[in-house]
């Protein structure tokens, strides 16, 4: 039996010696684009879900940052280099991957895919004073120290998305807006998630100074696989909208409890239902008419949107969501922010955050998710929601 | 030379491998890091890999010594978290140093986890069978919807706490420590590699220590017969009610000592699959063999990060390790092959083989 244990021993003494070996590699890049360019490139990083539940999103994002990176290194101006770790959309893992990015020597940075991941990851962006901007982490803590005080932001953190709270704020000011939906809203949302419930609780709020009619509220939590009361619920109460504050997985199996319940009202959510027309073994006939509010809609008519379409449909075989629009654009906006500045790779970080932040407090933006965007000091986007519809199993934008 | 002859006779050796192996673990990493041979990443896994270590040891105890199953150790964890990032945000207030803002955390977070658990342990321990797995199951959830919807603020007035919604009214100067489904957030940061190591240290310690000692031996017969050990005045409930106790005491020690290395983290994080993670680490380790579990945590907590070239490939390779390492472990051919490798060695030395 005690020989047992110097087996062991001698284990760890192996596994000390693999991760001095891999201390050397350790950071290696997983994803990389070579620049085409003779300059030295920008070392662009993010870390996002690659794999697992919420993979949808983080592939999405890296497929646009790798069209967007292709095509700033094709052209004039500054070029990037890119390395894209996994962190499955967990808040540890995201610190170890902003740790194996900070070893590969990242420069500026697309911080993190989701919020969970990003309110982790952030606080080490403020202490090593890198400049980072999410395409999609809509949570306040992604940005302020103190969770939902815009008192205390990390100042070198931004976000192309809006924030939760400007999302519930939008979706009910549409809703009141546009009554011919329906007058009577429901809402199911889930109470152990920060973006769910951020989303909600602003909703609420703006509800009521609104006169918004919400005759039903449910909330359902992580490990729940029945939703069969929470959508009871809401027909009972004859709602006429159900307002869906969460992510595409409990969603579609939402949309297909209420198939089956035989109740039809109008489904509207936010940006997290962005990818459900992408979600294996889901009806997608069940999700026509659904709203949802998103800064991107596919079907766009101008130039830029129709180009970035094309190219990731070509590449990755569908119709890119609003996450990939959203890095799209983060690329573009670092790139115009970086060309105004000069900045070149071999500035040191703190020179490089100093300008960026500059850039981007004061410039204006042109993307595909919005038209002269701007960013305040704490990090926050300013720009223009617009509602998408879907129908024939494509997100099609709906007129104002 | 007779001191070290008792460290390593076969009642002690496998506690003095124990330590020598974490003893050594710390040199090599701090030799590595004072070389710069450490990378960030695996430098920012080290206090994780002390965190996840002590819950291990604990939970192994739980486990593999008094042989009931717990699959609620993640909870544990999270309330020496919460405790600690609300004591740590009032100690820093009182202007208390990271070193003993530390130590004071893992104590108090030490302390609300045993209380829990013995809480928990009065009414399951007496029963016989299973109970204790699934209460502590459902403790785990209900730990983890709870702290989802705890609102903490802290501002000059002191604390203030409110559940589901978020009423608290707050003076200038006050923020939010714990706020709902959001986590802890701004949490300033006191963990440091070497309190993990002591932290280890002690952990063995109190485990070995008990596992010597009558309780201990009061503890192991009652695992391997109620009836036998009844029979002998032996309390079974009282012995199995010690090792829950001091289990979740750990777990919340290692809960406090993850809570400080991260500025933000949310009661998610501790969910059921973390439990379940914490038992892989122990029954992969070896139930009862705390060397074991040691370097299993290690090598399971890094073995994803070391992954990370093989791209979206990374889980899939380490669900296989994790198969080939079961298998391995409990092949009878490797292990009768080990044992003939052990007689020979032995033999060589020209001491009896009699253990």
């Amino acid at each position: 039996m005690k020989f047992n244990q110097f087996v062991k021993g001698g284990l760890a003494a192996v596994m000390a010696m693999g991760m001095m070996a891999c201390s050397n590699s350790g950071g290696s890049a997983t994803t990389t684009t070579e620049p085409t360019g003779g300059d030295a490139a920008l070392k662009l990083g993010f870390s996002g879900p690659l794999t697992g539940d919420a993979s949808v999103y983080g592939l999405a994002v890296q497929h646009a940052v790798e069209i967007a990176v292709e095509e700033i290194n094709a052209g004039e101006g500054v070029k990037f280099v890119v390395n894209a770790q996994d962190d499955m959309a967990d808040p540890e893992k995201a610190v170890s991957a902003y740790n194996a990015l900070m070893d590969w020597g990242m420069q500026v940075s697309l911080l993190t895919v989701t919020s969970g991941a990003g309110q982790a990851a952030a606080p080490q962006y403020q202490k090593d004073n890198m400049f980072g901007i999410t395409p999609s982490a809509s949570s306040t803590a992604v940005i302020y120290a103190d969770a939902e005080n815009s008192a205390n932001p990390y100042g070198s953190v931004f976000q192309m998305c809006f924030t939760d709270p400007n999302q519930g704020t939008a979706s009910a000011a549409y809703l009141k807006k546009h009554a011919e939906l329906g007058t009577k809203v429901a809402v199911i949302y889930r109470s152990d998630d920060n973006y769910s419930s951020g989303i909600y609780n602003t909703f609420m709020a703006e509800a009521e100074k609104e006169g918004l009619e919400v005759v039903s509220t449910a909330a359902f939590v992580n490990a729940d696989t029945d939703y069969s009361v929470q959508v009871k619920q809401a027909a009972d109460a004859g709602a006429e909208i159900v307002f869906l504050p969460i992510y595409y997985q409990p969603a579609s199996q939402i949309l297909v409890e209420a198939n089956k319940q035989g109740f039809k009202p109008v489904f509207f959510g936010c940006d997290g239902m962005d990818g459900i027309l992408s979600l294996d073994n889901f009806d997608k006939s069940l999700a026509e008419g659904l709203y949802m509010l998103t800064p991107f809609s596919a079907d766009a008519t101008d130039e830029k949107t129709q180009n970035f379409v094309k190219k990731y449909q070509e590449k990755f075989g569908e119709v890119p969501n609003q996450f990939a629009a959203d890095a799209y654009d983060c690329v573009y906006a670092i790139k115009q922010a970086a060309d105004a500045a000069g900045v070149t790779a071999d500035m040191s970080t703190a020179d490089i955050t100093a300008a960026m932040v500059a850039q981007f407090t004061s410039m204006t933006f042109d993307g595909i998710t919005g038209t002269s965007m701007k960013w305040s000091k704490t990090g926050e986007v300013s720009k223009d929601p617009k509602a998408v519809v879907i129908q024939n199993g494509a997100y099609v934008g709906v007129e104002d | 030379m007779k001191f070290i002859k008792a460290l390593w006779n076969p009642k002690l050796r496998s506690r003095t491998i124990s330590y020598l192996v974490v003893v050594a673990a710390y040199i090599l990493l701090q030799v590595m890091m004072a070389t710069g041979n450490l990378s960030r990443l695996f430098t920012s896994l080290l206090v994780p890999v002390t965190a996840y270590t002590v819950a291990a040891i604990g939970l192994n105890l739980n486990v593999g010594i008094s042989g009931e199953l717990n699959l609620g150790q993640a909870g544990f964890m999270s309330i020496g978290a919460f405790t600690a990032v609300v004591v740590s945000a009032l100690l820093e207030g009182a202007g208390v140093g990271a070193l003993l803002r530390l130590a004071i955390c893992i104590a108090t977070g030490a302390l609300m986890a045993a209380v829990m658990g013995w809480l928990i342990s009065i009414p399951v321990l007496k029963l016989r069978g299973d109970y204790l797995a699934i209460v502590t199951l459902a403790f785990g959830q209900i730990i983890m919807s709870l702290i989802n919807n705890v609102y903490v603020g802290l501002d000059p007035k002191g604390l203030h706490f409110a559940f589901v919604t978020n009423t608290i009214q707050m003076e200038p100067g006050g923020k939010l420590l714990i706020s709902g489904p959001m986590g802890a957030t701004g949490v300033s940061t006191a963990s440091t590699f070497t309190a993990g190591f002591l932290l280890i240290l002690i952990a063995l310690a109190v485990v070995y220590n008990l596992m010597y000692s009558r309780n201990g031996r009061a503890i192991m017969a009652s695992r391997d017969n109620r009836i036998a050990a009844e029979s002998v005045g032996i309390k079974v409930s009282q012995a199995k009610t010690l090792a829950f106790v001091t289990a979740s005491c750990l777990a919340g020690a290692a809960g406090a000592l993850y809570a400080l290395n991260y500025s933000s983290f949310a009661a998610t994080k501790f969910d059921f699959n973390n439990s379940i993670l914490l038992l892989v680490y122990v029954v992969l380790g070896g139930l009862g063999n705390m060397t074991g579990t040691v370097i299993a945590t290690a090598l399971l907590v890094v073995l994803p990060e070391m992954l990370r070239f093989l791209q979206n490939y990374r889980m899939l390779i380490y669900a296989i390790v994790l198969i080939v390492i079961m298998l391995v472990s409990n092949n009878e051919y490797l292990r009768l092959k080990m044992q003939q490798l052990k007689t020979k060695l032995t033999r060589k030395k020209g001491a009896p083989a009699n253990e």
